[in-house]
């Protein structure tokens, strides 16, 4: 069902639980190292191997991250609380069990604010627990890449024990049309909150930050949750609004034609944008948890949880609000800047020397459609904020116009060095000698004596068109300003 | 038999450290004995005489080198097979992992290893250290060397008998539900379940976590003392280890003083069920405390009548979590893997395959009582029971230094004999069973024979937390006491082999 359709009869509601892998030097449970794309198999020991006899031991640094993104998300930090073993088979968790939390998390009711247009949506956490990641199958042959109808299946256990902190919202009601958008925005805040906490590098291409995804729909009026539906491991922004979106489709077509939501998983296909039904609640597993017994409660000290507290780094929204304030935009500029992550770049151009205007000019035009061409996010451009802020210094010292100035990006862009060495390579100064400045001049007023004419009679707007040549003949290195008065002048107008 | 056989391990270490005689020739002495006895104890898994003998010349060498070793440099020990050893298979006494080579040694085996011990090899086991006899292990039972008859007390039996049978001066053994006292009371040797987390279970295949207690085997209580402090202590790889020091246990075994001590015989255990003869021999002993000084008064632990149904409710929980890694996908045993089964078959096949009837049993039993809309009637209600039984023994250690009872309620039973009814099985464990789920300290000594049968009868010592001094204490005083009346260890009363 089309989308308008489908919210007009229902209102979803939604919930979302994140998995956040942490950047501890070490896994969860044991000594081995987390680095991302090492051969496979390589970063493993008896323990997160699960050989006979081997024991977990807790990785403090984990746990004290865990309360940070707690704190951070104004949680209750538990007095007292355990692992508890979620049982269940799979060959890619070495233990047959997940150290996990059950039901004494680590923290628990906090909340998120985030903004879609321009509206402060209240998201609700629910619980903040700390695990350790599986290890990451590859199911080889068969039709759909998943373990039924492989031909067969590799495991690399390097992921295995990774620590892995899981975040879950309490049911978000009330988003209506925006609910795709509220998602998106919260799964985007939520990455900005752990990079400002540096507890994780939130790649989500990497699989670092994860994301399920909750959608249930009642009809208009009724104030009766539906059943829900469950897609696993939607793996970017953009997913995670078309997931919303698609299952909104999909569960109110289903309603609407007198049919019944099934509670079940499923999964999201990046090619399509739609879900396709994985396991059923119904055939679900009953996990059997119960409190670890390898590993001692965790007691966290009440004047250590404030410390923590207090040590809290300025918080993404706190921020946002300073620059929006000191860089004097407006809201929807500043969203701009903030959907197109270019927040810390303008700040970090702003610190190197550059108004704040010119900054945010730079990295939100040329800058944002050259990242757009080459597909990928303006953080990844091989350009830094130090050479955006001699642009712009170039600029307006008058050594550079605005195409110019494009053309030295795009020298830097393209790895001919900084600014400095483009403008040299390339020989880009504005042409400055007036001399060679006026015999263009001259050449372009013979070459368009219409234009000249209407000038001279009083049509000052026909200058562009003079000035237009100049510029061309110049190829672009002269100085439009002062080439206008030149021309101005020669025609005796000025 | 060579008379080096007879020496205590005490004795051995001080021979060896002063290079009278070489851990070569000790060594050897018991690898003979081991290859004469076997084919009637089978207390041993895996025996491989050139690891083991090389281990002994490299001793030899470090003391020729005038390296200082501990007390124990140079003596041998067998280790019970749950223990992994990097030289040696380790099996749990199960198919599922028949031929297995532990990359890694477990902390007590590295420890000991460290300080000179020299392996002798693996002891037979109950599966996965499930059983009281030894008979389910996957190998074949160990014989009681009492009577080849009888069993030898489970899960360490092979431990027990090794040491009875003088194949091995000491033995190391695991204690979950009585597992080192009740092999060691039924075999005449002295068993030691230490302090849950005096010493480590980082390299001991998990039976149930919140249990499993290894210890030692010796022949006499000074030597269960020294081998227990040369594994024990905090393990930084163990979170459930304790961070104390290890109480003075070789300074309490050669005290052996328990003037004005507090003795509290605990009233719940005794009566029906027990054999005559367990009850007559508990009764001197508690005499002969009192003849040494000791006050005695009687203890009521009313909570104590519940250990043995929570015990069977958390121990088959907690097993049935940790014997999951058991899936043929990484080691061990794999069964149906021919490119056309599934990996969950192949994991069905193998674990049907690879795990006996008792473990199988355990694993359901755990796997039901875990199951949503169980738990809180099964599980926890046994953590409540816990929490009963240690506000039992703290409110008894109030009153008293030390509680005793008899180790077992019979003597060695005949194998078979229980082998098809479980119940009868597990009252074998009626009065080790609460230690262990309060996680105190407990020693089993002999003190005689019984009438009836003539078989050995164990006395339990119970301490409290971090008391385990008190146990070796108390246990040596009997010994000596004992030890004057036999003219000699009780073990020079059992037959030739
Ligand atoms: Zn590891």
């Amino acid at each position: 069902m089309p989308y308008d359709e489908a919210l007009e009869r229902f209102e979803p509601v939604l919930g979302l639980e994140t998995h956040v892998e942490l950047g501890t030097a070490s896994k969860m449970f044991c000594g081995c190292p987390t680095e991302f794309g090492a051969p496979p198999n390589t970063q493993v020991c008896p323990v997160c191997l699960a050989l006979p006899g081997s024991l977990p031991v807790a990785n403090a640094e984990a746990i004290e991250s865990t309360i940070r993104i707690g704190l951070a998300l104004n949680c209750t930090i538990a007095e007292w609380c355990r692992f508890a073993r979620k049982n269940y088979f799979y060959p890619d968790m070495p233990k047959n069990y997940q150290i996990s939390q059950y039901d004494e998390p680590l923290c628990t009711d906090g909340y998120l604010d985030v903004v879609v247009d321009g509206r402060t949506v209240r998201v609700e956490i629910e619980r903040v627990h700390l695990e350790e990641d599986t290890g990451k199958s590859t199911h080889v042959g068969g039709a759909t890449g998943r373990i039924h109808g492989a031909d067969y299946s590799i495991v690399d256990y390097n992921r295995a024990g990774i620590p892995l902190v899981e975040i879950v919202t309490k049911p978000i009601a009330g988003a209506d049309r925006l609910a795709p958008d509220v998602a998106r925005a919260y799964v985007t805040e939520l990455r900005e909150l752990m990079r400002a906490l540096g507890v994780s590098d939130v790649r989500m291409e990497e699989g670092s930050l994860r994301c399920d995804v909750n959608v249930s729909l009642m009809p208009r009026g009724s104030s009766e949750w539906g059943t829900r539906s469950e897609t696993k491991n939607v793996n970017s922004l953009r997913s995670v609004e078309r997931a919303v979106r698609g299952e909104i489709e999909r569960q109110a077509a289903i309603l609407a034609d007198g049919g019944r939501i099934i509670q079940e998983t499923r999964h999201f296909h990046e090619d399509t944008g739609r879900t396709t039904s994985g396991r059923s609640k119904e055939e679900a597993q009953d996990y059997r948890y119960f409190p670890e017994p390898d590993l001692l409660p965790m007691a966290p000290d009440r004047d250590w949880v404030a410390s923590l507290k207090a040590a809290l780094p300025e918080l993404p929204s706190v921020r946002r609000a300073r620059l929006q304030a000191e860089w004097g935009v407006s809201d929807l500029d500043m969203a701009a800047m903030h959907n197109a992550d270019a927040i810390g770049l303008v700040e970090a151009t702003v610190a190197a020397g550059a108004p704040a205007a010119d900054a945010r000019k730079w990295w939100m035009g040329e800058l944002a459609r050259r990242a757009n061409e080459a597909g990928k996010p303006l953080a990844e451009l091989s350009i830094t904020p130090a050479d955006v802020a001699r642009v712009t210094e170039l600029v307006a010292s008058g050594a550079l116009n605005d195409k110019l100035a494009r053309q030295v990006l795009e020298g830097v862009l393209a790895g001919e060095g900084g600014p400095d060495d483009v403008v040299a390579k390339r020989g880009l100064q504005i042409v400055s000698d007036e001399g060679e400045l006026l015999a263009i001049i001259d050449k372009v007023l013979a070459d368009n004596a219409d234009a000249a004419d209407k000038v001279r009679s009083g049509k000052v707007a026909a200058v562009g068109a003079l000035v237009g040549g100049v510029m061309k003949a110049s190829r672009g290195k002269a100085d439009a300003g002062r080439a206008r008065e030149l021309i101005l002048e020669k025609l005796g107008v000025s | 038999m060579t008379e080096l056989l007879r020496k205590t391990a005490a004795e051995l270490g001080r021979l060896i450290g002063s290079r009278e005689v070489s851990a070569v020739e000790v060594a050897q002495a018991h690898l003979d004995r081991i290859a004469e006895v076997e084919p009637k104890v089978n207390a041993f898994l895996h025996v491989d005489p050139d690891v083991t003998l090389a281990q002994a010349r490299a001793v030899d060498d470090r003391i020729g080198a005038g390296e200082r070793l501990g007390p124990l440099a140079g003596v041998p020990v067998a280790h019970k097979d749950v223990f992994t050893t990097t030289d040696m298979p380790t099996t749990a006494g199960s198919k599922i992992l028949e031929g297995w080579r532990p990359p890694y040694d477990a902390t007590v085996t590295g420890r000991l290893r460290e300080a000179g011990l020299v392996i002798l090899g693996k002891t037979n086991l109950d599966e996965f250290a499930m059983g009281s006899s030894t008979e389910n292990s996957a190998y074949g039972p160990t014989r009681n060397p009492w009577d080849l008859s009888r069993i030898p007390g489970g899960s360490s039996g092979g431990s027990s008998a090794s040491v009875a049978a003088y194949e091995a001066p000491l033995s190391t053994g695991t204690d979950t539900g009585g597992s080192i006292r009740q092999p060691a009371a039924v075999t005449g040797i002295v068993g030691m379940k230490p302090t849950y987390g005096g010493s480590s279970r980082y390299g001991l295949i998990a039976f149930a976590s919140s249990l499993d207690t290894p210890g030692p085997f010796a022949r006499n209580v000074l030597d269960a003392a020294l081998l227990h402090e040369a594994f024990s202590g905090h393990d930084v790889m163990d979170s459930t280890s304790i961070h104390a020091e290890v109480p003075p246990v070789v300074e309490a075994a050669r005290q052996a003083d328990i003037a004005g001590l507090r003795v509290g015989v605990v009233k719940e255990f005794g009566g029906e069920g027990y054999q005559p003869g367990v009850l007559a021999r508990f009764h001197e002993a508690v005499e002969l405390l009192e003849s040494l000084g000791a006050k005695v008064v009687e203890v009521s632990c009313p909570s104590f009548g519940y250990a043995l149904p929570a015990y069977y409710l958390i121990a088959p929980s907690e097993c049935s979590s940790n014997l999951a890694r058991f899936d043929a996908m990484r080691y061990g045993l794999r069964i149906g893997d021919d490119g056309t089964r599934s990996a969950e078959e192949v994991m069905a096949l193998t674990r049907a395959a690879g795990f006996g009837p008792e473990v199988k049993r355990r694993i359901m039993l755990g796997t039901y009582a875990l199951s949503s809309g169980y738990y809180d009637a099964y599980y926890g209600q046994a953590q409540k029971v816990r929490t009963l039984i240690s506000r039992d023994f703290d409110a008894a250690f109030h009153q008293v230094d030390v509680l005793v009872s008899p180790t077992t309620p019979t003597t060695a039973f005949p194998i078979g004999e229980r082998a098809d009814d479980p119940m009868a099985m597990y009252l074998a464990d009626l009065c080790t069973i609460p230690t262990n789920l309060a996680g105190n300290a407990a020693i089993s000594v002999p003190c005689g024979l019984a009438d009836e049968d003539g078989l050995p009868v164990g006395l339990q010592i119970m301490a409290p937390v971090l008391g385990d001094d008190r146990c070796y204490r108390v246990g040596a005083a009997v010994e000596r006491a004992l030890e004057d009346r036999w003219g000699g260890p009780l073990l020079a009363k059992a037959p030739a082999l």
